[in-house]
């Protein structure tokens, strides 16, 4: 959030002119610093700030070893704020590149990372297990929401390839829709018939940070890393298709098959997100759109600005969640729309008015 | 009456009264008894939903709320109710049907032809409903304190004709309810308690009920401090709770989100807890825990059992210590 006062500056070196090849180094560079730069800060915050206060000479001090810290203490920095530091980092990591990335694919500035389903096949799939009564069954609650999730985008996937016009973003756009509507109302449908268990499927499928532990840190580490993995080496890929279908085309580019392959990397990292904190809604539109607006820069250097500086996006989210009210929370999606639409409006004005 | 001109005949219809007056007094339907009190019927009750006027004595009863349910059958009047609620699960014998209390459907109410509908929360405009059809209706609604609880069980036994019945089992109440608190004494004084709706840490202070009745134990409870972000109902913070590491620890999640000690247990940094190393995790009925029913003095019994438990341990510890 720091970097809102340096937008005036870095517009005026990133004008509309194309900037030469070194320029775009130095600028590509200059936000990379930058964004880890504003994740590490985020991360100290969050470290030190909670509902508990705890010195952070203390926390310094058992980083390294030693310090003053009791055992009660230790055990609220190590088991309770540590990951879930740790957890908001990769879910506003995970929202952001593949909000980024849907954004490119579909050439569409509102995509976001719910768009093709996958939130309500996750609040499906979470909402059966719970039904069924396995929610207790290790890992079943958070494999039926990644299940669910990656089952909504591949049926909006399986519905627009059937479409004469084959895959184009927009058959895929309005399977999307068409798949969001029909699993959410299946999902209705079977919580109406178990209202017993409506406290426990709102309580999963909301979102929540407020129980992360490490263990739900170790669930989504691997797909959240291999999506960013895979979308960061497709960063030129998201580049020519945002140019749209015929122009990637000419340029090249294996239209159908490169969106795939971008669109299921994004699904995984949101699936991940979805399976260990439910649905927090905002982050992955507008932290791409801000990092766009705010660098000017292609979607080149936007897909790893979006990871990092969504990361901490949603770590500094969470601390206002858990310290405003303390020690009461506030759902961390008030905080994320709260936050999020002025800073997006303020971005908004600005890089208008550079323009 | 040409039957009964002989003697023989008045001899059989005198004989036949009074076995049936035997017979009628001592085996009490589980479900409820005859009226004890003539009620003078027409009357008109002074309700949370302005004045209701019943015709007769309700026999044909719909309720729509599962602590009026309780009530109606703890007061006697249980053979009055012919439905009640999809979530009226208590007792076993309550007329349970598929009617929505969340999602009233007046129609399926005034299906079977009810002479009283009880309810505890209006949705759906179900009160107006009910008036346009002239279904008189009775509102119940959640209980803020104890004496809401007597005031309802006493203005359903009125309405119903148990009005004797009623005030027996409030006094029962109350005094079951005096012997828990007298029972703990003063091992509940500076004793504190965590009091959990779910599994991501929604807690009621104080200014709920269910807070209210808790307090009457002299227990203190965590989630007062952060009234600030919801007077009844706020999500508190994990680290808060570890910090305020409570004498105990009261699950009202065991049914919705199968909470138990031992899950307790396992959360990250909620081990070395002293309710958890101590037995101080109490394991509630969600649904008592809810409602605002007569069965509300087991739970309380319930916690005093675990209160006085906690203070025995803690002498233990002292003196193992010492």
């Amino acid at each position: 959030m720091k970097h809102a006062s340096r937008l005036e500056g870095t517009h005026l070196v990133a004008g509309p002119a194309r900037p030469s090849a070194a320029r775009a180094r130095r600028r590509a560079v200059r936000w990379t610093v930058i964004a880890f730069a504003t994740l590490f800060v985020a991360v100290v915050i969050g470290l030190f700030a909670g509902a508990v206060r705890i010195s952070p000479v203390g926390i310094i001090g058992w980083m390294f070893g030693g310090g003053s810290l009791t055992d009660q203490q230790k055990a609220i920095v190590a088991e309770l704020r540590l990951p879930r530091v740790a957890l908001a980092g990769l879910v506003g990591a995970a929202l952001s590149v593949s909000g980024c990335a849907y954004q490119a694919a579909f050439r569409n500035p509102l995509a976001d990372p719910y768009l093709l389903g996958s939130a309500a096949g996750a609040g499906l799939g979470a909402t059966i297990v719970i039904v069924l009564g396995v929610a207790d069954v290790p890992l079943a609650l958070p494999a039926a929401a990644f299940l669910g999730a990656l089952g909504g985008v591949g049926l909006a996937y399986a519905m627009a390839s059937t479409r004469a016009a084959g895959r184009t973003s927009t058959s895929l756009l309005l399977g999307g829709v068409a798949v969001a509507s029909f699993l959410t109302a299946l999902q209705t449908y079977v919580q109406q018939r178990n209202t017993d268990d409506l406290r426990a499927v709102y309580a999963f499928i909301l979102g929540r940070l407020g129980t992360s532990s490490w263990h739900e840190v170790w669930l989504a580490l691997p797909w959240v890393a291999l999506a960013c993995a895979v979308l960061l080496a497709s960063r030129r890929l998201l580049e020519v298709l945002s140019l749209g279908d015929l122009e990637a085309a000419s340029l090249g580019a294996h239209v159908t098959r490169d969106r795939a392959v971008v669109v299921i990397a994004a699904s995984l990292a949101t699936a991940a997100a979805v399976a260990v904190a439910g649905l927090i809604g905002f982050v992955g539109l507008i932290v791409p759109h801000a990092v766009r607006m705010a660098t000017g820069a292609s979607n080149r250097l936007v897909v790893g600005l979006s990871i990092l500086f969504g990361a901490a996006f949603l770590i500094l989210c969470d601390v206002l969640a858990r310290t405003v009210v303390a020690p009461g929370e506030l759902p961390i999606g008030v905080i994320t729309a709260l936050i999020g639409a002025p800073f997006f409006a303020l971005v908004l004005r600005r890089s208008g008015g550079a323009r | 009456m040409q039957r009964f001109r002989s003697l023989g005949g008045l001899l059989l219809l005198v004989s036949l009264l009074a076995v049936a007056c035997a017979s009628s007094s001592p085996s009490v339907p589980a479900g409820g008894s005859t009226p004890t009190t003539t009620a003078a019927y027409p009357m008109t009750i002074d309700a949370a939903n302005g004045n209701v006027t019943l015709d007769a004595m309700p026999t044909r009863i719909v309720s729509m709320s599962p602590t009026a349910t309780e009530m109606l059958f703890a007061i006697g009047a249980g053979d009055q109710v012919i439905a009640a609620d999809s979530y009226s699960n208590y007792p076993s014998d309550a007329p349970t049907t598929k009617l929505s209390a969340y999602e009233p459907n007046v129609e399926a109410i005034a299906n079977d032809e009810p002479d009283l509908v009880v309810y505890a929360t209006d949705t759906g405009d179900l009160q107006s409903s009910l008036d346009k059809l002239k279904i008189p209706a009775l509102s119940e609604p959640a209980a803020a304190t104890l004496d809401d609880v007597y005031a309802q069980m006493e203005q359903l036994g009125l309405a119903t004709g148990h009005a004797d019945e009623a005030a027996a089992q409030v006094s029962a109440l109350k005094q079951k309810i005096q012997s828990v608190i007298d029972q703990v004494g003063d091992a509940g004084k500076g004793m504190t308690y965590y009091y959990e709706l779910d599994d991501t840490y929604y807690s009621a202070t104080s200014d709920t009920f269910i807070g209210a009745v808790l307090s009457e134990l002299g227990l203190k409870n965590i989630a007062d401090q952060a009234k600030g972000a919801s007077s009844g109902y706020p999500q508190l913070s994990a680290e808060y709770i570890v910090q305020a590491n409570p004498d105990l620890i009261l699950l009202a999640d065991t049914k919705c989100c199968g909470q138990d000690a031992e899950k307790v247990a396992k959360r990250p940094g909620w081990s070395d807890l002293d309710a958890v190393k101590d037995g101080g995790v109490v394991e509630l009925d969600d649904d008592v825990a809810s409602r605002w029913g007569p069965r509300i003095a087991d739970l309380l019994q319930q916690v005093g059992d675990a209160v006085t438990a906690a203070q025995a341990s803690a002498h233990a510890s002292v003196a193992g210590s010492g």
